[in-house]
């Protein structure tokens, strides 16, 4: 007789190009600091305030109204005008609310739509490493072939130019950006942008900037990439609103870019996901229309923990350039002996704190280590002594 | 970068927690630690900073203690308006803050006493029968939510998952 189960075990569901997928290395470590107790987790990619009470109020009101209906596929149009007005003054990029603007659920969609929109199977994406976990799988999810180019500590984590122009071949159809950068904290000069810009426009490739942490940054911030000759025409501008505005859980970002585009990008939310949370839209116009100042507030604090994180990290014989934006310090352990997960597993069994693995973030990140500041300075300086405990065994 | 300038920088940061260090602070900002002291030793000089006071809940010190707003009217005099007033007001001791302001009485003040007597007695002999008081009215206090900025009463609590990408 047929064995049944055999049949069973033999046979996957799951499609190829998923299967292939790794597993996200952050994700066993997560498991492993779950079970443990009094953590101190540098490890959290969100802010540790609490979305400005303005906004949750804003939201309450809007459930308590009956305000709970679909929107707009392209997501209501008060929202987009909101969106479209705060990106002209502080990105310095125009957009039309009505047609080159849809709102997402999170940057995470917004980045999804882009690539499914305009990727053929077998093209390229060039993006650079260390980066977010989820640029590689969403390229290769939309049956695309995602090309890293690695950025260097020397170069403070910024993007090479010419690097990025070595690595573009004739299936190139697009550079994902995103600066300042998770988990570097890296930001790109206006020199560094202006050559970017040079080289999309000379090879004729669509630039996808993902600018979730744009306000968080601690120097002078350099132009849009989008505001750079020829650049309007072919740049996806992604944005949300929860690093800056400490929104994560509302799930709720946008894109904006050339009509053609951002029609592309709202047949497959039509579809998929019909459009962005209402209550979600509404806390977004009460964040632009108001959140301003506690969104400053917030970046002052993450500021004060940068300087008390790398100086700290630095005087502990961790060497850490100084990230420019987001609220990540990504420090070389190489000094260690230790790679990544070496250290990252000892940090946190012997003295209870937990930092992300740097290979979590890139193909070759054993000599680092995320740690995320999104956390009180006194708790910072909590971890830092930790982590000199632990040094002091283990050097 | 900080939205302030240093020096505002440091005072919001004093302001919110006095007992930081000047290395603290020169950490936190990235300014010199001789800049932080030569600036401090200046504003207590000049009276930019009046003191450094802990932020301490009522009833730890002051358990039995009574608390007053009182609206007061105020007859405006030539050349000094209400500061005349406002200022003899000022000097007594069970004045905590007084303010001038807008709508329909003139100085605000917060007064705390030993008892409900003490109160009642300080507005009923000291307050009302000044020269320029028009007249009173007195609040008494029952219970504090927020001070100097600090919610008394926050449950909030908010979870993170302890790792996410």
């Amino acid at each position: 007789m047929k064995n049944m189960n055999d049949s069973v075990l033999h046979r996957s569901w799951v499609a190829d190009h998923i299967r292939s997928l790794p597993r996200s290395g952050i994700r066993d470590f997560f498991e492993l600091v779950q079970a443990m107790d009094d953590v101190i987790s540098l490890g959290v990619g969100e802010p540790d305030f609490a979305t400005p009470w303005a906004i949750r109020e804003a939201t309450i009101y809007a459930l308590d109204r009956g305000r709970t209906s679909y929107t707009s596929n392209l997501g209501n149009l008060n929202c987009r005008k909101e969106i479209c007005k705060y990106v002209e003054s502080d990105f310095g990029v125009a957009y039309d609310p009505a047609s080159e603007c849809i709102v997402t659920v999170g940057v995470s969609e917004a980045l999804d739509l882009i690539l499914r929109a305009i990727l053929n199977p077998g093209d390229e994406v060039i993006y650079h490493e260390p980066c977010y976990v989820s640029y590689m799988p969403l390229i290769r999810m939309a049956h695309a072939v995602p090309v890293p180019v690695t950025t260097f500590e020397e170069d403070a984590f910024a993007l090479d130019p010419q690097r990025l122009a070595d690595a573009i071949t004739p299936k190139t159809r697009a550079i994902l950006l995103n600066f300042p950068n998770n988990p570097t904290g890296a930001n790109l000069s206006d020199d560094q942008k202006r050559e970017i810009s040079r080289i999309a426009v000379e090879r004729d490739l669509l630039v996808i900037t993902d600018e979730i942490y744009a306000e968080l940054s601690y120097g002078d911030r350099s132009p849009c990439i989008a505001s750079y000759p020829g650049m309007r025409e072919r740049t996806v501008f992604l944005h949300g609103f929860s690093k800056a505005f400490a929104m994560t859980g509302f799930r709720i970002g946008y894109a904006c870019g050339p009509h053609e585009l951002i029609e592309a990008m709202m047949k497959i939310h039509q579809y998929s996901m019909l459009c962005a949370s209402i209550l979600a839209q509404e806390a977004a116009v009460e964040a632009l229309r108001n959140g301003r100042k506690e969104m400053m507030a917030m970046r002052d604090q993450y500021f004060q923990r940068r300087n008390v994180i790398v100086k700290g990290l630095n005087r502990l014989g961790l060497r850490c350039t100084l990230p420019e934006g987001a609220f990540y310090a990504f420090p070389n352990i190489s000094a260690t002996g230790m790679t990544d997960h070496e250290f990252a597993r000892g940090l946190l069994t012997e003295e209870r704190v937990a930092v992300v693995p740097g290979s979590a973030f890139t193909r070759d990140g054993t000599g680092f280590v995320r740690c995320a500041y999104a956390t009180d300075i006194h708790t910072l300086e909590i971890a830092l002594e930790r982590m000199g405990s632990f040094l002091a065994r283990h050097t | 970068m900080s939205e302030l300038n240093p020096p505002k920088a440091i005072l919001k940061l004093l302001q919110r927690n006095a007992r930081l260090s000047a290395e603290e602070i020169s950490t936190r900002l990235d300014v010199p630690v001789q800049d932080i002291e030569n600036l401090m030793r200046r504003w207590e000089t000049d009276k930019t900073i009046l003191g450094y006071h802990a932020v301490v809940r009522d009833e730890a010190l002051h358990d039995q203690k009574v608390r007053a707003m009182i609206e007061v009217s105020v007859e405006p005099e030539r050349d000094s308006g209400f500061d005349r007033t406002a200022r003899s007001i000022s000097k007594f001791p069970e004045v905590t803050d007084l303010m001038l302001v807008s709508g329909n009485y003139d100085l605000l003040l917060f007064i705390m006493g030993d008892t409900l007597q003490e109160v009642a007695d300080f507005v009923a002999s000291k307050l009302s029968p000044m020269k320029g008081v028009r007249s009173t009215r007195t609040h008494f206090m029952l219970k504090k939510y927020k001070e100097s900025g600090f919610q008394l009463e926050d449950n909030e609590e908010y979870e993170r998952l302890s790792v996410t990408p």
